[in-house]
């Protein structure tokens, strides 16, 4: 089932066009990484899926109802964290869990509960009874993940969950999100592509308010994978590198050969010949490797080539 | 009704941030002190050295310490009434509290609507604490007042209170920041009255509800029925523009 969908959205702030007939749909179940530079549409998408902000065309629709007519309906099945959470500095984590609890309707025995297992999740427990207001930006991240979480939303939106974040609050926060998986759609923008490959199965790309691409991380990285090749030698053999590189440039199979240091990439036409040949020449040259790995392409490479392909176009 | 739940946040809100006590503190002062130096001021005066200098100060009556109290309570109703009220949706929107809890399905008239009725339990509370003082200390220093009356002074009053809230939370709405938001409240409260006195419709503006209260307490049963209807609207036409105005807004 579809969990997620946009069609042609478009908002139009003034003379900018913020987002430009964006469509995408998001499976149930998955946690799909929203993708983009600063200023790309991520945070107004979201905002419109939120009910936060009107589209100015187009339509959007989480589980099949209408967000602009179902605002109510939709609010109770979807859990929010925004770019900055804001609390109510004077509450408590425990009172803010128990007064978001009273918004959806929970009664007193199952608000106790709930907030308790979501401080838990969040490692809060120690500071349940500590003022929101002396929270580090960690605390207060993972706080508002877990008022996010209250109703147990079958969506989550997360906007920018880990990008104001220090290494080990980002770490957490993922770990948390992690934890997530199959309990909820979780719809994730960031533009941190670190982030995506860590938790995301499922990755859509935005630039200039239009989505470049959509599919499964893993289908995207295999699709704009890089055949290459590092062979890095011992430096023994440091000599034997050059002559071999010369060599290989003859094969047909092999594309480019480059050489930094001791390592030498091998960029191919053709995955499956070079999987059997390249380990034979180097052994034939007599040199001595020490790492040898067919190059994994990161979603990094992934982006900027779609990105850079758009701003191409532009 | 989300109304009820949000209620009782900013009710928490209003204790926890010290609001209800420095209103009802203010308030209560104001109540106490109105008869105490009407009593005494003319004592007071009396008794400094003035030298060749003559102060004529009539004597004191009861209907000058209710006159006091009302000019105090009108007011420091105003000010409360405005200083409070100007970052309520002002604030939230621009701190962001307003977006996290209104995804959940916690309607923006609830969010609002609660707001009001919090600021206007606060005032009665206060105006009840104050009422109370000002009549006990009255009963002692001079002698004792209609009750019903005195209730009914004090309805007028708190009715009086609740425009300066109203205009102010649409004001707050309206922008997001709350020094404009009461910049912009001070200037619609301040500039009709003043020009409403001069011009001589101030009979039918909100101000004319503490002169009703006060003509009562002397005896005086001529009602301004208008006044308070227009009382009425600038309280309730406020609010309700807010709440439209915020249904649309992005937040």
């Amino acid at each position: 089932m579809i969990a997620v969908r946009t069609e042609q959205l478009r908002k139009v702030f003034g003379q900018f066009t913020a987002l430009d007939g964006l469509t995408l749909s998001v499976e149930e179940g998955t946690i799909f990484g929203f993708l983009g530079p600063n200023g790309a549409g991520k945070t107004t998408t979201i905002r419109i899926l939120t009910g936060l902000a009107h589209a100015t065309s187009g339509k959007a629709w989480v589980f099949d109802k209408d967000v602009t007519t179902n605002r109510n309906e939709i609010a109770r099945t979807i859990g929010f964290l925004p770019e900055e959470p804001a609390f109510y500095a004077w509450m408590t984590p425990r009172e803010f869990l128990d007064y978001v609890g009273r918004v959806f309707g929970l009664p007193a025995t199952e608000r106790s509960a709930r907030a308790n297992e979501l401080l838990v999740l969040a490692g809060l427990e120690e500071s349940a009874k500590r003022r929101i207001g002396g929270f580090s930006r960690g605390m207060r991240q993972r706080l508002a993940l877990a008022q996010a979480l209250v109703n147990r939303p079958k969506v989550l939106f997360l906007d920018e969950p880990a990008s104001a974040l220090d290494p080990e609050g980002r770490k957490e926060v993922l770990d948390f999100i992690e934890q997530l998986r199959g309990q909820c759609t979780v719809f994730m923008s960031t533009h941190i592509l670190a982030d995506v490959e860590r938790v995301c199965d499922t990755v859509g790309i935005i630039n200039r308010g239009r989505l470049v691409t959509e599919a499964s991380r893993d289908a995207l990285l295999a699709q704009y994978a890089i055949p290459a090749f590092d062979v890095e030698v011992d430096q023994k053999t440091k000599a034997e590198l050059i002559p071999w590189s010369e060599t290989l440039q003859h094969e047909t199979w092999v594309k480019t050969v480059s050489i930094e240091g001791l390592v030498a990439k091998v960029i191919v036409n053709d995955v499956e010949t070079a999987k059997r040949e390249l380990l034979a020449s180097i052994t034939r040259a007599g040199l001595i490797p020490t790492r040898y790995e067919v190059v994994r392409p990161s979603l990094e490479d992934v982006f900027l080539h779609l990105v850079g392909q758009e701003e191409g176009q532009a | 009704m989300s109304i009820f739940v949000a209620f009782h946040k900013e009710w928490l809100e209003l204790i926890r941030s010290y609001r209800l006590l420095v209103v009802a503190v203010v308030l209560v002062f104001f109540g106490l002190t109105s008869p105490f130096l009407t009593k005494f001021t003319p004592e007071l005066l009396a008794a400094l050295p003035t030298e060749g200098m003559t102060i004529e100060m009539p004597p004191p009556t009861i209907e000058m310490s209710i006159g006091q109290y009302v000019k105090n309570m009108a007011q420091f109703g105003v000010i409360l009434g405005v200083l409070l009220t100007m970052g309520s949706i002002s604030q939230e929107k621009d701190k962001g509290t307003a977006a996290m809890m209104l995804v959940k399905p916690l309607s923006r008239g609830a969010f609002m609507g609660a707001k009001f009725l919090a600021l206007a339990t606060m005032f009665a509370i206060s105006l009840v604490l104050a009422g109370i003082a000002c009549y006990y200390y009255t009963m002692l220093l001079f002698e004792a007042m209609d009750i019903l009356r005195w209730l009914v002074l004090n309805t007028l009053i708190f009715f009086y209170t609740l425009v300066p809230v109203a205009l102010t939370l649409l004001c707050s709405t309206l922008t997001k920041s709350q020094a404009a938001a009461g910049g912009i409240a001070l200037g619609l409260l301040v500039i009709p009255g003043s020009i409403g006195s001069i011009l001589g419709y101030g009979k039918y503006l909100p101000g004319e509800l503490n002169t009703w209260g006060t003509r009562l307490m002397q005896g005086d049963t001529t009602t301004s029925w208008i006044a308070f209807g227009i009382t009425i609207g600038l309280i309730v036409i406020p609010l309700l523009t807010a709440w439209l105005i915020f249904n649309r807004q992005e937040l």
